[in-house]
């Protein structure tokens, strides 16, 4: 055997340990989840004050909606207000602001660009709520979002909780697969979280006790994913970070490939260069799940996804010049009527077998995953488009990231 | 602390799922190998059969010889044999042994439909072609092609392949007995060596044999339509 088919099997074994240890975990929380979605959120007796804060740059498109989906959450007026900061915008950000700031429950700030953690560490110094928490200006909340979050914080020892993340809103078809990708998402959060495991608290929604901050300081640049750096902060200092399934959020994705690609090199990017610096906690038992297992099996799947796409890409290339050639040598006729199906001429090698179960765990979890996050798994073309391309695509900024950590480039967030 | 139960649990169902993928690939595999060999059982009965026949042609006449008189099962049993050499799931001892039984039927087809021809006087066309299975031949799989295209274009025209650098003494022989030189791909056509790769309208053209088989072919074709 080859070190190319060494590293192919290893690949390989990776991914499929990883979905079967995702599957256990699944069965281990089944219960959980049922019990979650029909209890967590009602008969709440001690509502705790929690204040959110909307970090704004050039965000006049969305604001309007987003604060008032923030507005409408059903949640006593209160112990609920919203801080409003303006990073510098050159847009009409500050137009939306004067028509929130006589509001009861609004107050804003206005400041000089910095970037999106200056405006939340500068919203954090002037509040004194229990609870805090981030919602970005192209997100919108669910009604009963922060019902279904607040429960948590019973539990002294849970210091945040984040939400399920959907697609706002999906037209194109890059949006479509995003949904499909996002559904994925939340079923791996909602599996990380009961690992004790998550890496990110991200930027919509995630709700924090306001000690945390106190504690371990605020907001830092972190390579541009402000959310991962925390939540990688917090798990350093085993503070308990879990998710609420139910506690829906929506957010405006990147409608066109370019768009997608520069937020994803971002994320990429970022979890890349945080983990570097986190670095002590891989391979720690310390650490739990996320130390032994999370963290470099996130580093790792990099690789081997990149190697296995490579490999599909590869022997399909060869494929087509091995037809193109036999056209050439024989040109139209015999060789284009179907030849009569002959099992023999299956490839029923090792390889082919671990990658046909490899994509029916896929399946499996993606139909667990939409059933988590649609309430049904329904076969749509968003599904279509995410299993047929969605592999094809990520390798273009898996590869510009790696690339930017190698050669040191910063990363720019728009 | 982490309950490390899980990742035993996890690594144990992934490794029974790489053992379950090997064991059923080499039961794939075995029925592979066992239907060459039926083939291959069966081709040496045909030809046995086709011997037989022939011994008794002393005692009767040329007409006699029923259509199913040869093996039609050589040309896919190559097909085959070529699919299982180019999967690394089959063992290569397996597929050599199954390859010189192969090549140990063709040539004794090829002796017996040249003595026939010269007995009943009708003229198929043979063409001996060598191969090599290693990595130095970029031609062989295209000429590959074009000869299995020529097969199914004209029924008369028997291919019969070899692996040049096969260890076989019969093999040898042949080479030696057509001074086949180590310019692959090689044709024998009846008796003549042609070297390199030849499209199916090059080798029409060039070969004097083929010439006369397609001009037969159009001029049946041309008489049919015209009917």
């Amino acid at each position: 055997m080859g070190i190319q088919a060494i590293i192919l099997y290893a690949s390989l074994f990776i991914t499929l340990f990883f979905e079967v240890f995702l599957l256990i975990t699944y069965l281990e929380v089944k219960e959980e989840l049922g019990f979650e979605k029909n209890h967590v959120g009602k008969n709440i007796t001690h509502f705790p004050s929690v204040t959110i804060i909307v970090p704004c740059f050039n965000e006049e498109k969305t604001l309007t909606e987003t604060v008032k989906s923030l507005l409408n959450l059903d949640y006593p007026k209160d112990k609920l207000s919203l801080v409003l900061v303006d990073d510098g915008s050159t847009d009409g950000t500050q137009l939306i602001f004067k028509k929130f700031a006589s509001h009861p429950q609004v107050r804003t700030l206005t400041k000089e660009n910095g970037g999106k953690h200056t405006a939340l560490n500068f919203a954090l110094e002037s509040i004194s709520t229990d609870l805090v928490g981030c919602l970005d200006a192209d997100s919108f909340v669910d009604k009963d979002a922060l019902k279904k979050i607040v429960p948590y914080f019973q539990d002294e020892k849970i210091m945040a909780v984040t939400p399920s993340i959907k697609v706002h809103n999906p037209k194109s078809f890059l949006q479509h697969i995003q949904k499909v990708e996002y559904s994925w998402g939340i079923f791996l959060r909602r599996m990380l979280s009961s690992l004790e495991a998550l890496y990110v608290t991200p930027g919509p929604f995630s709700i924090f006790r306001l000690r945390v901050f106190k504690d371990l300081g605020g907001y830092n640049m972190g390579h541009q994913t402000e959310d991962l750096e925390m939540a990688l902060r917090m798990q350093k200092n085993r503070y308990k970070i879990v998710n609420s399934s139910y506690a829906h959020v929506y957010t405006v994705t990147p409608e066109k490939f370019y768009g997608l690609y520069k937020q994803r090199v971002r994320w990429t990017y970022g979890f890349l260069n945080n983990s570097l610096d986190y670095r002590e906690m891989f391979f720690n038992k310390k650490y739990g799940h996320i130390g032994l297992f999370v963290l470099p099996i996130g580093i790792i799947s990099i690789f081997t996804s990149l190697y296995i796409v490579a490999n599909l890409l590869l022997s399909f290339t060869s494929k087509v010049l091995n037809s193109f050639a036999k056209f050439r040598a024989v040109g139209f006729g015999s060789s284009f009527e179907l030849p009569s199906f002959d099992w023999y001429f299956i490839n029923t090698g090792t390889l082919p077998i671990i990658t046909i179960t490899a994509i029916g765990f896929s399946i499996t979890i993606l139909v667990l995953a939409l059933r988590l996050s649609e309430g049904k798994a329904k076969f749509s073309k968003g599904v279509l488009y995410y299993l047929s391309l969605y592999g094809f695509i990520v390798p273009f900024w898996l590869v510009r990231a790696l690339f930017d950590t190698l050669f040191r480039k910063q990363i720019s967030w728009r | 602390m982490v309950d490390s139960k899980k990742y035993i649990v996890a690594f144990l169902i992934t490794l029974a799922i790489f053992a379950t993928a090997v064991y059923m690939s080499n039961i794939f595999t075995q029925k592979k190998l066992d239907d060459v060999r039926d083939i291959e059982n069966r081709v040496a009965l045909d030809i046995l059969s086709s011997e037989t026949q022939f011994a008794l042609l002393e005692e009767t006449s040329c007409k006699d010889i029923s259509p199913g008189f040869l093996s039609k099962e050589l040309g896919p049993l190559g097909e085959k044999l070529a699919y299982a050499e180019n999967q690394t799931s089959f063992n290569k001892d397996d597929v050599d042994y199954l390859k010189r039984s192969y090549f140990l039927l063709e040539i004794k087809d090829y002796l017996l439909m040249k003595s026939l021809t010269e007995k009943c006087g009708n003229k198929p066309t043979f063409i001996l072609y060598f191969y090599s299975s290693e990595k130095d031949c970029p031609d062989c799989e295209k000429t590959g092609y074009v000869l299995t295209a020529l097969r199914d274009k004209y029924p008369d025209l028997r291919v019969y392949s070899f692996d040049y650098n096969f260890d076989l003494e019969a093999v040898k022989t042949l080479t030696s007995i057509y001074k086949v030189e180590a310019n692959l791909p090689a044709l024998i056509i009846n008796n003549k060596p042609y070297y390199g790769y030849k499209t199916t309208l090059e080798l029409e053209e060039v070969v004097p044999e083929l010439k006369l088989l397609k001009t037969a072919e159009e001029t049946a074709t041309s008489t049919e339509s015209n009917q």
